[in-house]
């Protein structure tokens, strides 16, 4: 048995795990189709062992989904599968390129991979009925989300109100949707990047390689560092070299830009993050800098 | 997030401190807190490039750390807040959540909903106006929610040559309205927002002030005891039953502890059945642990095989809550179609959904006199009163003034399934 603190005190990240357990007991409770929504990514993998420790020893009652994007690094994929196995859930794929396919989404050459990820995520959640989707959205990574509830109520189009939010007091969440409509749930609303790293090194979890240090041939694209690989071929004037790199963020392979540096463990990138001037989407995302409002729109059309 | 010097890896034992912030733009609330992330260095470099570039854009001949706060792109055309936006940073040994609430849109709604989750209560004040009505408004808000720490900053000093006459007018004045409140610790601490004076570092212009800075007062603001570690309370969450060959007659109990100490070997007795057990174990993941205390999310096993479900609630024999259909209370009301007698909704507290009928709408609270209307029979938007309600199943709770999770309960339409109420109660029969 283990003794607890002498003086009922619980350190922050204690009472933020107690917080997001509760959260995802209470979803499991109240709806009747919850489903994890699962890139890979350290946030999404650290919904995971949240929900490993809200269920058990019983398996975690729900499915994962993931939007194949087509794009995803290999690395990424390989860890999703590790996990999977080891917990026994199932995850449902939605693909980017079925979904083209069978006409649900229409590619016309100019529309990004990201909003077709979003159609493709709202068709799933039709297609499957899904009532309740867990996301790893934190609300330190950016202004928009800084306003968001834990329970964030989507129309039957899947988009988002600002203006139109429900009050979220103490801890008591209002599940009530209409059929058709759904709710997005982020239980780890108040975590901040220093506390998904303090938790990932805290409990040995297990992310993708590519946070991780490594050698990786790259080129500078718009001031970001991006892979090479055949999926995003070089433009005139990009010149492809090797350096010593890791990611902050995991995304479409296309978009997502890495960081020069050389930590190798979750304490050197904890010290890394710590002294980091830029915020993570900011630094190497893409997708998040066309406009100051990126995230508000793309959240409002029902993106993650 | 911060530089090497003040913050490498956070301490296992660092803590938590949940504070709400009320007042308007005018009062430099914004600025403030831009204040306190900045000097917590809990800034990015993009982030404030963003919001000088917009200063500048705007012909601001200073960086508008208000900006910093301001999400949603409508709020920054119209350079409003409307909504609660929550707000992270961190010292060596504390971690801050602030719930940022706006000064004047919605004031009511979205100060109870910051202040219901809120340790401490920080209430700004210009300090050339003195106390107005609104920061007597924020106060009440805070005292009804029983936020337990209350500190009024006294900002813009620097506008009133840092008056110590000035400051002791506003301490005295809001000292003697806070006798009228619930607010067991208050502080009252002179600042410049814009400057930074008694903000992080203690100001050269204030002399005569021997108080603690605003950040040093959060820093070290003890809030541990502020929950109840006496009155057992576990309202059940979620009955864990794995049914898995190896687990194979396993039944836990998945809550989080609103109350109390619960350990192994506790007689306790299960509500509303009335049936009595003993702790067979508490389970937090794979490990076994020898206490839980609120607001610890954790699995209790019995050792008899009672019948329990959620929306039920573990407390100890001697010390439980009486199951109560009548219940009375503040309630706020956050929607614009009126609260009337008669009226049906459904109510949620703890983990159990009922319906509840109004009985009755006693008095209307007027948040700034503190004056009960007892004429009006009905609450509109943003207003709070004392209302009777008879639900449809018995209500484990108590007295909000106890204990803050079981004494409040959210009303939701059930028509449009909106959150339009909160309520805290006062005693239930």
């Amino acid at each position: 048995m283990t003794t607890t603190h002498a003086d009922y005190r619980l350190s922050q990240l204690d009472q933020l795990e107690a917080e997001s357990i509760h959260i995802f007991r209470e979803v499991a409770a109240e709806f009747e189709k919850p489903v994890l929504m699962f890139s890979g990514g350290k946030d999404s993998i650290v919904m995971l062992r949240l929900a490993e420790k809200a269920f058990y020893p019983a398996k975690i009652p729900f499915q994962l989904l993931q939007i194949d994007t087509g794009l995803d690094f290999p690395e990424v994929l390989e860890t999703r599968d590790r996990w999977v196995n080891r917990l026994g859930v199932r995850i449902v794929v939605a693909s980017i390129d079925d979904a083209i396919a069978n006409g649900v989404v229409v590619d016309d050459g100019k529309t990004s991979r990201n909003r077709m990820q979003t159609a493709t995520l709202l068709n799933a959640i039709e297609d499957n009925g899904f009532t309740a989707l867990f996301g790893g959205g934190r609300r330190d990574e950016e202004k928009a989300r800084a306003k968001e509830r834990v329970y964030s109520h989507r129309d039957e189009f899947g988009q988002w109100d600002p203006k139109m939010q429900r009050p979220e007091l103490w801890s008591l969440y209002n599940g009530r949707i209409h059929a058709g409509e759904h709710m997005r749930i982020f239980p780890i609303s108040n975590w901040t990047e220093l506390d998904v790293w303090d938790y990932i090194g805290r409990e040995g979890i297990e992310i993708p390689s590519i946070y991780f240090s490594h050698q990786r041939r790259v080129f500078v694209r718009d001031g970001m560092l991006m892979s090479e690989t055949p999926l995003n071929p070089t433009r005139d004037g990009e010149v492809v070299e090797e350096r010593t790199v890791r990611f902050r963020t995991c995304g479409d392979i296309t978009l997502t830009g890495c960081v020069e540096s050389t930590a190798s463990t979750i304490a050197e990138i904890i010290e890394e993050v710590s002294v980091a001037t830029l915020t993570e989407r900011g630094a190497t995302r893409g997708d998040d800098r066309f406009s100051e409002a990126a995230m508000e729109d793309r959240k409002k059309e029902g993106y993650f | 997030m911060a530089d090497q010097t003040t913050q490498t890896t956070q301490p296992t034992n660092m803590d938590l401190l949940r504070f709400a912030t009320a007042g308007s733009v005018d009062d430099g609330k914004s600025t403030l807190i831009g204040r306190l992330l900045l000097d917590s260095k809990s800034i990015f470099a993009d982030q404030l490039e963003a919001v000088e570039a917009t200063s500048a854009s705007k012909g601001y001949d200073y960086t508008d750390l208000a900006l910093l706060t301001d999400g949603l792109r409508s709020e920054r055309e119209q350079g409003i807040t409307i909504d609660v936006a929550y707000r992270y940073f961190a010292t060596p040994n504390r971690k801050f959540i602030i719930a940022d609430t706006p000064g004047h849109v919605q004031y009511t709604r979205n100060m109870v909903t910051g202040a219901s989750t809120a340790d401490l209560g920080l209430v700004l004040v210009d300090a050339r106006q003195g106390l107005t009505e609104q920061s007597r408004r924020h106060a009440v808000i805070l005292s009804l929610l029983r936020v337990p720490h209350l500190v009024l900053a006294v900002n813009k000093m620097d506008l009133v040559d840092f008056s110590e006459e000035v400051y002791e007018k506003i301490h005295a004045e809001f000292t003697q309205f806070a006798t009228k409140l619930n607010i067991p610790d208050l502080e009252v601490i002179p600042i410049s927002a814009l400057a930074g004076d008694n903000v992080v570092n203690r100001s050269e212009n204030m002399s005569w002030y021997s108080g603690p800075t605003l950040m040093h007062h959060l820093e070290h603001v003890h809030v541990a005891s502020d929950r109840d570690l006496v009155d057992v309370r576990f309202p059940v969450q979620y009955v864990v039953r794995p049914k898995s060959d190896e687990h194979h007659d396993y039944r836990g109990y998945g809550g989080m502890v609103a109350g109390g100490i619960l350990k192994p070997g506790d007689e306790v007795v299960v509500l509303p059945s009335g049936m009595t057990s003993k702790i067979a174990g508490i389970d937090l993941f794979d490990r076994e642990i020898t206490e839980a205390f609120p607001p610890m999310s954790v699995t209790v096993r019995l050792e008899d095989d009672v019948d329990v479900s959620r929306g039920d609630m573990i407390a100890r024999v001697k010390n439980a809550p009486v199951p109560s259909q009548d219940i009375d209370a503040m309630v706020c009301w956050m929607t614009t179609t009126p609260l009337k007698p008669r009226q049906k909704l459904a109510i949620k507290h703890t983990t159990r959904t009922a319906r509840a009928l109004v009985k009755d709408i006693q008095y209307r609270l007027d948040v700034n006199t503190l004056h009960r209307d007892q004429e009006t029979k009905e609450l509109g938007v943003n207003e709070i009163g004392r209302v009777q309600l008879r639900t449809t199943v018995p209500l484990l709770c108590d007295p909000y003034s106890q204990n803050r999770t079981t004494g409040s309960f959210i009303l939701i339409d059930e028509a449009t399934g909106i959150t339009v109420g909160a309520g805290m109660i006062n005693s239930a029969s």
